[in-house]
């Protein structure tokens, strides 16, 4: 019944330019969805700019960040062309003496088009303009732009390709016939051709700019930004520039927000054995109560519980910012995770992390918290005395930190005792495996305890560590 | 479908444009903003259905209530919970119905077969019978075959979705994508005439790709100021202005603070019903803290507000009190 709203029309370039962009921000719109888009346009058409911009919204964003991401790159990529000022130009009031609607002739076809685009852009009717420019940049490639750098090449590009060395010959022509013959230069018609090539010009370099630019903020931009966090995500914590902290805010809230997702589902486990009365009688009444079909009784298999221990002392400063960082982002997506803090003494960091935003939180944990020197035993006895209630067969202790415990006793009693309670104990240490074990150094004393201990050297690392220790509860 | 006929359940005047989804839902009361529209109308003329999300109270479900109203299409309605099944979704078989029919044509069997000569003919005769127990006699159908088998055009209300399990998403693949339910018993049917599909989720869980991909997607968020007032004039009529003004002023404002469970345009409405009830004019904070509880449904938000309500009332009445400002939106971030 709908075969009329097929795609007779294609996935035409605008929409599919906006669906690129769409991708290269980070949204993800499958085929699938790209045609519904397709039908979806081919129904309301282009006309009116809300309208299409809901449409889009609702068939390509299937969430409400990605209705924010479609939303920006709808704004950038359907921008209002600039419109000219007529009445400023009038205002101006020289050199205008030929009329206003009509562009000057030079007898060449292509020269003409350029005038007469350039003469529509001034008098407000941008389509024309914007059409070209689009036409012209897919040749000349300018959606592949990736750096600001290249928008200068690009844009010579881009009027190379609308023709813009004929208008510069016949601009040179010009000039030098009025310089050969000064007589010649008197001549109203000539003069006003030259201000009028002059005028498309710059017209034209600006548009044509302009142009770029916006291809740059929908392509280039969050590729640029993509590949930089991507980087900023392999670095080592230890050096991270404050633009990195940044990107990191975004890399690691996206790890946490997949981690969590990856894991709340609620999992059932199939007891085998044990027949559900209730659900079997109820299935088989059809079979006069003959027991053909049989439903065996599940087991819900409870959500991940994690305590998190996170050492904030001096030996691992360079890294607690970062540590920190992931756990205020898995707070916000893992329901139930309990976050400590220690350099000397213990304490629950779960209100400032749940209640405040992400450098105030910090800020205060390190003032609150950092000063001491380190002491791994007083931790497990505050946790011990304290929290031993939240550990118990379904919870996942991870502690974060490099079992530098400056030569006081590690209490590797009250560790193991821990381990025995706890479901899993992961380690994550910021230190390389070759310096365990060195100097005050506890860590090999620690390492038989850990159901899993590794070197975490950047947020990748991370990410798949709590990623094994999440997937323990299959 | 040759011709055009106005009163087509297959193609509803109502929805024939987005300015005549707007008008159609406005004549039942309900104030469908641009998206809200265009989504609907999207749905009926893609065949697809709309997957809306949301905060609680924000008319999620009210949208596929007023479409069935305004349009007088059936609406059907599937609340879904943990543990839905097919047999509580789909279609379930009237046992009860089977075993009484068994019974009492227990004798007429005997007679059926008492002419018959030897197990092969017995056989036979009864072949020819067993499928009169599984007809559409006997067949109890369920919202979602009820939904298929609407001639008059119907709305099908899936109603909290991320409240079912994930299997029951991909029960729900075959009548999403292609309006049809198939008992293997009787074979596949087919709607006529498809539903209008809304399915609503508070997002309490992701809901699966599969399902999101085959759909159409909508976010309601809180309405801002103008939108709030002009739903408050259709929903609770007689309100005075200035109290119109003042409350939801005072709404958007408690938006801002910081609590768990923000008021929602069903609060919104209750409150503005609440002070008609009451026969206020205008705000003033004794009126609120008396009537705060309606809006306020934790008792930590309502601790968090308590101190500072003079404040929040009188910056409220200022906003009021600014033509102008207080038609300015003020969505929280």
């Amino acid at each position: 019944m709908d075969s009329h709203l097929g795609l007779q029309a294609g996935l035409d370039s605008q929409l599919a330019g906006f669906i690129r962009a769409l991708r290269a921000a980070g949204a993800e719109a499958s085929l699938a969805e790209a045609i519904d888009a397709a039908r979806a346009v081919a129904l309301v058409g282009y006309g009116d700019r809300d309208t299409l911009k809901c449409t889009l919204a609702a068939a390509l964003a299937k969430s409400e960040e990605e209705k924010g991401i479609c939303d920006e790159v709808f704004e950038l990529f359907f921008k209002l062309p600039e419109r000219g000022r007529p009445d400023a130009r009038k205002a101006d009031g020289e050199g205008d003496g030929e009329g206003e609607g009509e562009a000057p002739r030079t007898g060449d076809a292509e020269v003409d088009a350029l005038l007469d685009l350039a003469q529509q852009q001034q008098a407000g009717d941008p389509q024309a303009m914007a059409a070209a420019l689009q036409r012209a940049g897919q040749k000349a490639g300018v959606d592949d732009i990736r750096f600001q750098s290249q928008s200068a090449y690009l844009t010579r590009q881009l009027l190379e390709q609308m023709g813009i060395r004929k208008l510069e010959q016949l601009q040179q022509q010009l000039n030098q016939a009025g310089d050969e013959n000064v007589e010649a230069t008197t001549d109203d018609g000539r003069t006003a051709l030259r201000q009028a090539l002059a005028a498309a010009r710059a017209q034209l370099q600006r548009q044509a700019r302009a142009h770029v630019d916006q291809r740059f903020a929908l392509f280039g931009k969050p590729a640029t930004e993509a590949f930089l966090r991507e980087v900023a995500v392999e670095r080592p914590l230890g050096r991270m520039s404050p633009a990195d902290m940044d990107r990191m805010k975004a890399a690691v809230a996206r790890m946490a927000k997949r981690l969590a997702q990856r894991h709340s589902h609620r999992k059932r486990i199939l007891l085998r054995g044990q027949l559900d009365l209730r659900r079997t009688i109820r299935a088989n009444a059809g079979h006069d109560g003959v027991p053909v079909s049989l439903h065996f009784k599940h087991k819900r298999v409870d959500k991940p519980r994690i305590v998190a221990v996170c050492d904030v002392s001096g030996s691992v400063a360079a890294h607690v910012r970062f540590l920190l960082l992931f756990l205020y982002a898995l707070k916000g997506t893992v329901a139930d995770l309990e976050a400590f803090a220690f350099s000397n003494r213990l304490r629950d960091v779960g209100p400032p992390l749940d209640l405040l935003p992400f450098d105030d939180a910090m800020n205060l944990i390190i003032r609150d918290v950092g000063g001491g020197s380190t002491d791994y035993g007083q931790a497990w006895q505050d946790l011990h005395d304290q929290h031993w209630h939240l550990i118990d067969g379904r919870t996942t202790v991870l502690v974060l930190g490099d079992g530098r415990s400056n030569q006081t006793n590690p209490r590797l009693d009250l560790f193991a005792e821990l381990t025995a309670r706890a479901k899993r104990v992961v380690w994550l240490s910021p230190e390389a495996e070759g310096r365990w074990g060195t100097g005050d150094s506890a860590l090999l004393a620690y390492r038989p305890f850990c159901t899993h201990l590794s070197h975490a050297a950047n947020a990748g690392d991370l990410e798949r560590a709590i990623d094994e220790a999440l997937s323990a509860y299959g | 479908m040759s011709a055009a006929v106005s009163n087509d359940p297959l193609h509803p005047p109502g929805l024939a444009s987005i300015d005549a989804v707007s008008a159609t839902l406005a004549s039942v009361g309900y104030i469908a903003t641009r998206p809200i529209a265009t989504a609907v109308y999207l749905a009926q003329h893609l065949r697809k259905p709309v997957l809306i999300e949301g905060p609680a109270g924000v008319g999620k479900t009210e949208l596929a209530v007023s479409i069935a109203k305004s349009l007088q299409h059936a609406l059907i309605r599937l609340q879904c919970y943990e543990g839905l099944d097919d047999s509580r979704a789909l279609y379930e078989w009237k046992y009860g119905k089977q075993l009484l029919y068994t019974q009492i044509l227990k004798e007429k069997i005997g007679q059926l077969i008492g002419d018959t000569d030897g197990l092969q003919g017995a056989m036979g005769k009864l072949a020819s019978f067993q499928d009169l127990f599984f007809s559409r006699d006997f067949l109890q159908p369920r919202p979602l075959l009820q939904a298929m088998e609407q001639d008059g055009g119907s709305v099908l209300l899936i109603d909290e979705i991320d409240k079912s399990e994930e299997s029951f998403e991909a029960l729900l693949l075959e009548v999403l994508a292609d309006y049809q339910v198939t008992i293997p018993e009787i074979g596949t049917i087919q709607a006529h005439v498809p539903p209008l599909v809304i399915l609503t989720s508070n997002n309490t869980r992701e809901l699966g790709d599969a399902l999101k991909r085959r759909c159409l997607h909508l976010h309601i968020g809180y309405p801002d100021a103008v939108l709030e007032q002009r739903v408050l004039r259709a929903r609770v009529p007689g309100l005075p202005e200035t109290l119109l003004t003042q409350l939801v002023a005072f709404i958007q404002l408690l938006r801002l603070q910081n609590i768990r469970k923000p008021p929602s345009m069903a609060e919104s409405v209750d409150w503005a019903r609440t002070l008609l009830l009451l026969h206020a004019d205008a705000l003033d904070e004794a009126l609120v803290r008396d009537t705060l509880n309606v809006l306020l449904k934790r008792e930590t938000d309502i601790a968090e507000v308590a101190p500072n309500l003079g404040q929040l009332t009188q910056s409220a009445l200022q906003v009021a009190n600014q033509p102008g400002v207080a038609a300015t939106s003020r969505t929280p971030a």
